[in-house]
């Protein structure tokens, strides 16, 4: 399946694109699509694992399976207020 | 009142929002851009940020607070875009019958805010660097609680 994931703050500067789609196994989890990710793009290697992946906007742990999952991102360590 | 905007952040209008007669306390929080981070000088600041999950966090943020405070009414509204020196990024507004329960959820909501909302700020320094800040500290953020909605009580 390919699920696209949306890309914020450093990460979206560094690929110069708000989104990458992913090749990923229909049975796939969000540790699955960690790997990807990097794989794809080893630029992100470092900020992805301090990163969390949100799944329909929440925060998902990583043996979620991703089956269902409708909007997928990038969550980098937040700096608001 | 949630919301994100891309406007001037009118906070006499947020702490409006949250009056109610059966308050006596209303508490406004205005965070706004700081010229001097020790001896560095910062030029701007600049948010973005993920707008449908930042409303639906921040709302859960205050079903959150209203289980832990007897507060009345909650605003967050927060600024995306260019944020120049002393111009607010960020207004929070509790009211509640007695005070108490306004000061410590405002500072509770602003905490978990910071920590959890997906918001992030680019840092325009005067001496030409720029970065996004994506903090070090701790490593990766907790993983939020779940919703109040899925939460025992």
């Amino acid at each position: 399946m390919i699920k696209r994931v949306l890309l914020f703050a450093s990460a979206k500067e560094t690929l110069g694109q708000d989104s990458v789609d992913l090749e990923l196994a229909a049975d796939a989890t969000v540790a699955d699509l960690r790997k990807q990710l990097v794989n794809d793009y080893p630029v992100l290697n470092d900020l992805v694992a301090r990163s969390h992946i949100a799944v329909d906007q929440q925060f998902a742990l990583d043996d979620m399976s991703l089956t269902d999952a409708r909007e997928v991102a990038l969550i980098p360590p937040v700096s608001g207020g | 009142m949630i919301s994100i905007t891309d406007k001037p952040i009118d906070s006499t209008a947020v702490l409006a929002s949250v009056s109610d007669p059966d308050c006596g306390a209303n508490v406004l929080f205005v965070g706004t851009t700081r010229r001097m981070t020790g001896q560095r000088e910062t030029t701007r600041l600049e948010y973005e940020c993920y707008e449908a999950m930042a409303v639906s966090k921040m709302e859960s943020l205050v079903a959150l607070a209203h289980e832990q405070w007897p507060i009345a009414k909650v605003s967050i509204v927060h600024r995306v875009g260019v944020v120049e020196i002393e111009t607010a990024s960020i207004a929070v507004a509790v009211s509640s019958p007695h005070r108490s329960a306004s000061f410590e959820a405002a500072s509770w909501l602003l905490e978990r805010l910071k920590q959890e909302v997906p918001v992030w700020k680019r840092e325009i320094w005067a001496d030409g660097q720029e970065e996004w800040v994506h903090p070090e500290t701790g490593g990766l953020p907790e993983l939020p609680e779940r919703d109040p909605s899925e939460a025992s009580p």
